[in-house]
């Protein structure tokens, strides 16, 4: 599909307009600073990646016998706030959110390009604590950081792991303000709202819970850090506090998190369907208030995840009707992508095979999300294998998907190089295969009965263990193919053209990789998003005429 | 009761699996039927709101029979029946310590009759450890502080896993044990095997020892409520507020004294945090139970109401 | 949505704007439209920060309100009020500054942004005075905490619990001192503006910086105008 016109001599590009380590650390390029968090984020992948494959070896067997008790308790907990807070949450809002927006609203840079720059050296100051923290004992709590357990028990580094996601938590903040305002305030004459890409849309909704919820988990991990430091008693039983109003505020952000995570992978999938489908979306205006829903609903179902808790009978019910209510715009938005595919004229290169996964693991996770609403249920599965395969199944199955099919379709315009087809289309399978391998036992794990955090486990959860570990080796090297071909083809790689897939979108009209500004003249729009009906006879015309 | 869980499980599995297989198939049918193919376009399709409303509610109606499905399990898992056996359980940092009415105690283990309804009144004496019986599809979340309340009947002789399910340190994954369901005979044999009496008496002498009947006499001259027929039935407290005296009402009342005073009567009460050990606590409290007759009519047995200081808590539902 | 979008007759360099506008914005007013905008949503940000703050206390004055209200005795409302009032004037003197750029008055503008600065400092002086107080008084929390034998406003023979009183006390010392971090930011945001007053970055036409920093300001001003009764004014008879 791709096509081959390219110019010979090297053009200026943001990648050699300047050269030199200050003209990166001292970019306010939006795309700089894109590919700045990507190196960052992949690096901090690997090193949560490595404490799962340390996890998954140590569940090789029933016995604690590769590591210490102590050793697997900070793994486990590592391995959740590496992932979460510095892979996850950053992964594609400041890598191709930071990349693509401007270019998708027709704006030269975002709102506040050295706001933008901030926020990463805030992301590397934060990364700087947690390694600090890491590499001098670590911590144990688990990443939800139960009191009193974290206040008053753990003799491990809490104070310097909470004040690490502390910082964290500001390079989202600020990562969010700059979407929201360029998204309001930037977008090129003509685009209007309902003519924005939706993957824009999912990142305003996604920039909304960023800002309003990611201050909370700060203020609770002040509070936890203070405690701790002072031994205050807000969180403590034996002082008079309340062990649950820590719960409270911990999920009143760690909830919306998760749709953080997911509402951007959504966005990408929903550019990559109807690009490679050559159709336009069905029910655009559902999909972009799905995503908005999504995160309103969001905020309010986060004590469903305190259902043993110890809350109310009452307090249960609500939030679990709430839980449903939030489903219902996930499903509409599969339902939707499925519809888009029929009566499309359908291309099966590496991207879309990436979207393929996502909407079916995403519907396998979203529908265990299904049972772990109804309150029955979750009274048997919570704090088992079963809560982690379905968490994984959204987050890997589905967020890290999106992220690595993004990263595939945007490829070309980031580098100016096009991948290897055929290794990429390999590891996707190899993706899913390893994935499904892995995490499809935990299901049946868990409503076994294996709890989660545990070092040691009764020898009747061994066979599932196993498949699970052997699974997680072939994700392992499903994960590392793309590191390395990537890596290959900014060297090696075909050169791409301005639009190789043909695809829809202002991103696709400037050279790959764009100039500093992106747009030579500001653009004017006056075509719906999508509009892949118009580019395919402009193409087919052309092609005739070419020959 | 576990049957139901099974029930809502293997409808939601079916529910899933009809799901996950309709969307997969559609997924592959269209990606093979329309491959694309030189020289035809796809038709663009704006969208359908009709079809729209029909996958937006339908699905909702659906998740709304699940919510009521889990719901009406989750009454049941939660709603102790009158007249159960009672456990008390104490969660420490890496044990389960529990100790039956009747006096028994016992370490990791939990020895029940088949048949018979067991209610585990527990609390932890450090961090939040959760009480789990897969085989029974019960759990609860161990709380310092205060008290919860799970409950189950074992139908089939047998050993049974416990496991602690709330991260709590160190040794989280070896705070595991056994609910031994015994016939009734068996049962009997191994509670007659020595016991220090019942834990009321404990807590008649605890009670003794600590000086609570200088003010808590039988008769109303006392200078603290007569705790006599008390258990479980409404409290007026001198601010006007009414409650339940329930176990988390009692603890309270021992702990922290001057949060709810009695109508009528002086905020005098000493607090004996710090005084008193966890089991030391369940002792007291299964003592003044006993001074009220087990199932008076109109005495409730309520799902336990948690500490008037719990987030949002308040009296639940019976 | 009425938001702006920008309209740029030209990409090139040759039209003279203001030498403040930079180069990623089209026009002057997509960039003051912006700066407002980020700035609201930055105030929407700390709304939520404190906001948790709000909520903890909120939900321990309402279990614990007889402790919380005799610890409340303890400080000191009228130190307290002064500093309502100083605040208060603190946000008039910004808005006077700004309507002095306005209307090209910079010596005014100059006079009130010190004046300002020179409320705010009376606020943190007053505000350190405080936590003398309480330092002296042995009401920090932490091991040196004392609250023993304090009368529960409203029920004399009732002595408060101290634990719950130390609550208090974590929760007042988080939340004014957090507000005051806040405070001390705002000093150094006004030193800026101050300078660039001084410089004559400011004109009728392009006064954004004042605006947006004026914008925190109040925000901190009320967030004190809640601190305030929540935290002095709890259960107090006359």
């Amino acid at each position: 599909m791709a096509t081959a016109t390219v110019p010979a001599v090297e053009r200026e590009d943001y990648l050699n307009k300047e050269y030199g380590i200050a003209s990166w650390l001292l970019t306010t390029d939006h795309k700089r600073i894109a590919l700045l968090y990507l190196i960052s984020i992949t690096f901090f992948f690997f090193i949560g990646g490595f404490f799962a494959l340390l996890i998954r070896l140590e569940l090789l067997t029933p016995a604690g016998d590769l590591v210490q008790a102590d050793t697997y308790n900070k793994l486990f907990t590592m391995h959740g706030q590496v992932m979460v807070f510095f892979f996850l949450i950053p992964s594609i809002p400041a890598v191709l959110g930071n990349f693509l927006i401007p270019l998708m609203v027709g704006a030269k840079d975002l709102a506040f390009p050295r706001i933008n720059l901030l926020s990463w050296y805030i992301y590397i100051i934060a990364g700087i604590m947690m390694m600090h923290c890491m590499l001098t004992g670590g911590v144990d709590t688990g990443w939800t950081f139960y009191t009193p357990f974290s206040t008053a028990f753990s003799n491990t580094k809490v104070i310097e792991a909470g004040l690490a996601i502390f910082v964290a938590g500001f390079s989202s903040i600020l990562t969010g303000l700059n979407f929201v305002v360029t998204i309001h305030r930037m977008r090129a004459p003509g685009l209007t709202w309902s003519r924005l890409p939706l993957f824009v849309w999912a990142h305003y909704a996604t920039s909304i819970i960023q800002i309003l919820g990611t201050p909370v988990i700060a203020i609770t991990l002040v509070l936890v850090v203070a405690e701790r430091a002072l031994h205050l008693g807000i969180f403590d039983p034996k002082l008079g506090g309340d062990p649950l109003l820590f719960q409270h505020l911990f999920w009143f952000y760690s909830h919306p998190a998760v749709y953080i995570m997911i509402l951007p992978s959504m966005g990408v999938v929903t550019e990559i369907i109807p690009c490679f489908s050559r159709k336009r979306v069905f029910g655009y205006m559902f999909v972009a208030l799905s995503s908005i829903a999504i995160a309103v609903f969001g905020f309010l179902v986060w004590a469903h995840h305190m259902f043993v808790a110890g809350i109310s009978v009452y307090a249960a019910l609500v939030f679990s009707i709430l839980s449903y209510a939030v489903a219902v715009p996930s499903a509409v938005k599969v339902f939707n992508w499925t519809a888009t595919l029929y009566k499309g004229s359908i291309y099966y290169n590496a991207p879309m095979l990436y979207a393929f996964g996502f909407v079916g693991l995403f519907t396998v996770g979203g529908l265990t999300g299904l049972f772990l609403a109804a309150l029955g249920i979750d009274m048997h599965v919570h704090d088992t294998y079963f809560i982690i395969a379905h968490f994984h199944y959204i987050m890997v199955g589905g967020a890290l998907m999106g992220y690595l099919g993004g990263m595939h379709f945007w490829w070309p315009k980031i580098s100016g190089r096009l991948y290897p087809e055929g290794w990429a289309r390999l590891a996707a399978l190899i993706v899913f295969i390893g994935f499904n391998l892995t995490f499809f036992p935990q299901f049946i794990l868990g409503y076994l009965g294996m709890p989660r955090r545990y070092w040691q486990y009764p020898a009747q959860y061994q066979v599932l263990n196993v498949l699970s570990t052997a699974g997680a080796t072939v994700l392992a090297v499903g994960y590392l193919l793309p590191m390395m071909y990537f890596l290959w083809s900014m060297r090696y790689g075909k050169p791409a053209s301005d639009n190789p897939w043909r695809a829809a979108g202002l991103e696709w009209t400037v050279q790959s990789p764009p100039t500093t500004f992106n747009f030579p003249e500001q653009p004017v729009v006056t075509w719906e998003a999508y509009n892949y009906d118009e580019i395919d006879k402009n193409y087919q015309e052309e092609a005739q005429v070419v020959g | 009761m576990a049957g139901n869980v099974d029930a809502l499980y293997i409808f939601l599995l079916i529910l899933s699996g009809m799901m996950t297989l309709l969307i997969f198939t559609a997924l592959v049918y269209f990606a093979a039927r329309y491959r694309h193919r030189k020289g035809v376009l796809a038709e663009q399709i704006e969208g359908s709101t009709p079809l729209e409303l029909t996958w937006t509610i339908i699905p909702l109606g659906v998740f709304m029979v699940i919510f009521a499905w889990g719901a009406v399990v989750y009454f049941q898992q939660r709603t102790p029946p009158r007249d159960a056996t009672e456990v008390y359980v104490v969660g420490k940092q890496w044990m389960w310590k529990l100790e039956h009415a009747e006096g028994q105690r016992e370490i990791n283990s939990l020895h029940v009759p088949v048949g018979r309804d067991v209610k585990l009144i527990l609390t932890s004496q450090d961090v939040i450890h959760s009480f789990s019986i897969p085989e029974f599809r019960i759990k609860q979340d161990v709380v310092p502080g205060r008290y919860t309340v799970a409950w189950f009947r074992a139908t089939k002789p047998g050993s049974y896993h416990l496991f602690c399910t709330q991260y709590c340190g160190t040794e989280h994954s070896g705070m595991i044990g056994t609910i031994e369901v015994m016939e009734p005979a068996q049962y009997e044999a191994w509670m007659s095997g020595g016991s220090t009496g019942p834990l009321s008496a404990s807590g008649e002498r605890i009670f003794a020892e600590l000086g609570c009947a200088t003010c808590h006499r039988s008769d109303s001259q006392g200078r603290g409520p007569n705790l006599q027929g008390m258990f479980g039935k409404p409290v007026q407290l001198e601010d006007g507020r009414i409650v339940t005296a329930d176990e988390n009402y009692l603890r309270e009342s021992i702990l922290d004294p001057g949060s709810k005073v009695v109508r009528g009567f002086k905020p005098v009460m000493p607090t004996f945090q710090g005084l008193v050990s966890e089991e030391q606590l369940n002792a007291l409290v299964a003592y003044v139970k006993s001074l009220s007759p087990p199932s008076a009519p109109g005495a409730k047995n309520a799902a336990m109401s948690a500490p008037q200081s719990g987030p949002g808590q308040g009296n639940q539902v019976q | 949505m009425s938001d702006s979008q920008a309209v740029v007759p030209t990409s090139s360099h040759d039209d003279i704007h203001n030498p403040a506008l930079l180069h990623h914005f089209a026009t002057e007013e997509q960039q003051k439209d912006a700066s407002n905008l980020g700035m609201w949503i930055f105030l929407a940000t700390e709304v939520m920060f404190f906001g948790g703050l709000f909520c903890a206390y909120l939900i321990y004055r309402h279990w614990y309100f007889g402790d919380f209200g005799a610890a409340s005795k303890s400080i000191d409302a009228l130190l307290g009020g002064i500093n309502t009032a100083v605040l208060i004037c603190s946000s008039l003197t910004v808005v006077l500054a700004i309507w002095a750029a306005q209307t090209s008055r910079r010596a005014i503008m100059l006079v009130m942004l010190a004046l300002t600065m020179l409320f705010g400092l009376t606020f943190l002086g007053i505000k350190g005075k405080e936590y003398k107080d309480k330092f002296e008084e042995h009401h920090v929390p932490g091991a040196t905490f004392s609250f023993e034998k304090v009368p529960i406003p409203g029920h004399p023979d009732q002595y408060a619990n101290p634990q719950h009183a130390q609550i208090f006390f974590a929760l007042y010392f988080v939340m004014t001192g957090l507000h005051a971090l806040h405070m001390v930011v705002g000093l150094g945001i006004f030193s800026w503006l101050f300078w660039a007053a001084w410089k004559g970055r400011f004109t009728p036409e392009y006064y954004t910086p004042l605006e947006i920093g004026g914008l925190y300001w109040h925000f901190v001003d009320i967030v004190w105008i809640y601190l305030f009764p929540l935290l002095y004014l709890i259960d107090r008879h006359p």
